[in-house]
């Protein structure tokens, strides 16, 4: 296949004069059918070559095998807890992947396949899951920040990143990550305003996998869809089939697109479904039916995808097992790494939270280190 | 030069603002209004729309964006409008700004001041006159600080900006326009510096008159000077130390007068249940207990919550409360 094969034409960027301009249709965005056959309707960029269309299958096998592997460690009394990704590998990785290099993330807890993009190490999330420290990769490095479990509030720190970026003339996108239940949430609100008031260079990307916990869609809002929500701020809503990848890139890419070129914020909502339970904690049993799990099972982002590679030849028997391979060595390594990891240092529980400590802390740190020393002595 | 209180730290703020071009000043009407109190007069015309800015209404919204712009090396400074106007941004407060440090093993720091106008006796309406401090004192992770008078409202703001750490800034609103003798730009002292605002004349020699040491900070620092006034009439010999800082604490000052005066009252206008006065008491007997004449006295607002303005006058300690409870420290 041609590298300009799934390219649409007559791309024309959303304008937010016209407030009828900014609503999304509600049909989202589809690009794969559920038997991945590609539509040419959306008028939204595809700009990807075939080692495009590798690396998002590729980022999205991992991220299921990874995913899988955290449920499994947890299982095992590895993980205090996990919150799984399951079915939503396309529109995390198909999102992330349309970010560039020096842009920003902001995620929730969920996002395991959005910090695989970014080159965070899965283990640092799992660290995180673990106990073995808060938060256990340098946000700097990956240009992600730490998974934020207080719903909602990571919102407000991409918004204002995006206002520093904007004010610094950086070329710079932010995206900010968040579920349906969040978009209930007065900091999710106070972003997208703060984001759309100041202009700021922020997609709030919205996973709509249904559900927040056990409370569905239905009883979080009465808008039309989430992403309609957007024009009350004044700016762009797009929706796309979240579990559709290409859909959720090109959508997402436009998105961040517009920003880039200074046009301001806009939300995107990826429609999707959690597989899993909520968290390993959860019952999902209790509030869903098994005829609705496999009415989403059929839409599965991978096999839809997979399917579509190999129509078009993009992806071979070959490739595949490679990746496959990769997955296997990803989950090895993710056991290696966490299985019985040490937590650190007691002694560092003080380093990090002040620069300049209180004066408090060296009396504590004389507890803690006769505390220390009596226990080393009580198991000599 | 005669310097009111709201001038030393629209100075301030000023100044930063020269120094470093990462300072940013945003919160609710501080742009072209100066803000309500004028604490950010002319900061706008001065430095621009972009370095200080009127933000949506929203108080979660100001403080969680300055923890973006931080993340991002913006230095801001924020106003909460008024300080029962601090409760919407609790969680980016408690949960965010003070932990992200802790959270990131030190590799994102979020140095974001939020200034709070607080305290009352200014007549005002419901949820104008709060003194919350000891909400903020609770939350590891953040700075606490008062400041008493212009002097040190200048060089504690500037010294709250050059902190790498969060601070909560606390600004005794009824002290704004208290005046003081001073030179502006003041050399910054350390936060966790204490200062004796008056020291007793002769603590220690029994043959002389009784001594004690009023503990205070922010607004109660005037009113615990008047009442050491007041205390000569009645031949009483009262030491006023300013905390200055609530957190970090001076522990050395406060251990250093109890020493010499063997009696303590701490004086705040929050309720006294659970304030930060206890804290002071608990340190002062863990630290100088033989040195004690008398238990740790509190002084504070009663267990209720902010009475109506006309009623406010009961409410807040004053110079009559304060010498009773120096009289019943006198009476162990
Ligand atoms: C402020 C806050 N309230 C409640 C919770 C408990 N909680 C954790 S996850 C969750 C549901 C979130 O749903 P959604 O935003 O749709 O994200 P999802 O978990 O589906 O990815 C709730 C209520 C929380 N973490 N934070």
């Amino acid at each position: 296949m041609s590298d300009d094969a799934v390219r649409p034409q007559g791309v024309s960027p959303n304008t937010s004069d016209d407030p009828a301009e900014l609503l999304p249709p509600l049909e989202p965005v589809q690009l794969l059918d559920d038997d991945g056959a590609l539509h040419d309707v959306s008028g939204f960029p595809l700009d990807l070559k075939d080692a495009d269309h590798r690396e998002l299958y590729r980022y999205m096998v991992l991220s299921r095998r990874a995913d899988k592997q955290s449920i499994n460690l947890q299982r095992q009394g590895q993980l205090g807890v996990y919150a799984s990704l399951l079915g939503q590998e396309a529109a995390q990785v198909g999102s992330a992947y349309a970010l560039d290099a020096q842009d920003w993330a902001f995620p929730s807890y969920r996002e395991m396949g959005a910090a695989l993009v970014r080159g965070v190490p899965p283990e640092a999330i799992l660290h995180t899951f673990r106990g073995t420290w808060l938060g256990d990769h340098d946000p700097h490095e990956h240009r992600f920040g730490l998974l934020s479990i207080p719903i909602g509030t990571q919102a407000l720190h991409a918004a204002g990143f995006a206002m520093g970026a904007k004010f610094d003339g950086a070329d710079l996108v932010v995206a900010s990550y968040f579920g349906d239940g969040a978009t209930s949430e007065g900091d999710a609100h106070e972003a997208l305003n703060f984001a759309a008031v100041f202009e700021a260079p922020c997609v709030f990307l919205v996973q709509n996998n249904q559900y927040a916990i056990s409370v569905p869609l239905s009883q979080q809002t009465k808008a039309p869809t989430i992403a309609h929500k957007a024009v009350g701020y004044g700016m762009p809503g797009y929706r796309c089939d979240g579990n559709d990848v290409l859909a959720t890139y090109a959508v997402m890419r436009r998105a961040v697109d517009r920003a880039r070129q200074g046009e301001g914020p806009a939300l995107v909502e990826a429609v999707t479904y959690r597989m899993e339970a909520h968290t390993t904690a959860d019952d999902p049993t209790r509030y869903r039916s098994d005829d609705e799990l496999a009415e989403w099972q059929r839409r599965d982002p991978i096999a839809r995808y997979q399917s579509f590679l190999e129509r078009e030849g993009i992806l071979d028997a070959a490739t595949r097992e490679e990746i496959d391979a990769e997955a296997d060595a990803l989950a090895h390594r993710l056991r290696e790494n966490v299985y019985d990891a040490p937590h650190g240092d007691p002694r560092e529980l003080f380093e990090h939270v002040y620069v300049h400590p209180p004066g408090t802390y060296a009396e504590q740190r004389a507890l803690l280190d006769r505390e220390l020393t009596s226990r080393e002595g009580g198991d000599a | 030069m005669s310097v009111t209180m709201a001038a030393a730290l629209n100075t301030a703020l000023h100044d930063a603002m020269e120094m470093d071009d990462g300072v940013v000043v945003f919160g609710e009407d501080v742009g072209v209004l100066g803000g309500v109190f004028r604490i950010t007069d002319k900061l706008q015309e001065r430095f621009g729309g972009t370095r200080c800015f009127d933000t949506p209404l929203a108080e979660s919204g100001i403080v969680g964006t300055a923890i973006g712009m931080a993340m991002y090396g913006y230095k801001p400074v924020v106003e909460m409008q008024f300080d029962g106007f601090t409760y919407p941004a609790f969680e980016q407060l408690v949960s965010h700004l003070a932990k992200m440090r802790n959270r990131s093993r030190g590799a994102l720091t979020t140095p974001v001041v939020v200034r709070i106008p607080y305290g009352g006796g200014i007549g005002a309406v419901e949820h104008h006159s709060e003194s919350p401090e000891a909400y903020f004192a609770h939350t590891a992770g953040l700075k606490v600080v008062s400041p008493g008078t212009p002097g040190d409202a200048y060089s504690l703001l500037r010294e709250a900006v050059s902190q790498p750490d969060p601070v909560i800034f606390f600004e005794p609103k009824r002290r704004y326009w208290s005046k003081e003798e001073i030179e502006l730009p003041i050399e910054r002292e350390p936060f966790g510096t204490a200062v004796v605002r008056r020291a007793a004349t002769s603590p220690g020699d029994p043959a002389s008159a009784p001594t004690a040491t009023l503990f205070a900070y922010g607004p109660m620092v005037r009113t615990c000077l008047d009442a050491a006034t007041a205390a000569e009439d009645e031949g009483w010999d009262l030491e006023v130390v300013d905390l200055r800082t609530l957190v970090p604490l001076d522990v050395a000052t406060i251990v250093d007068s109890v020493q010499r005066t063997g009696r303590a009252v701490v004086v705040h206008e929050a309720q006294v249940f659970a304030g930060y006065g206890a804290e002071l008491a608990a340190r002062v007997t863990e630290s100088a207990f033989y040195h004690l004449e008398a238990p740790v006295l509190r002084v504070g607002g009663f267990d209720i919550p902010y009475p109506p303005a006309k009623l406010e006058e009961y409410f807040l300690p004053d110079v009559d409360r304060v010498l009773d409870a120096v009289e019943r420290s006198f009476a162990f």
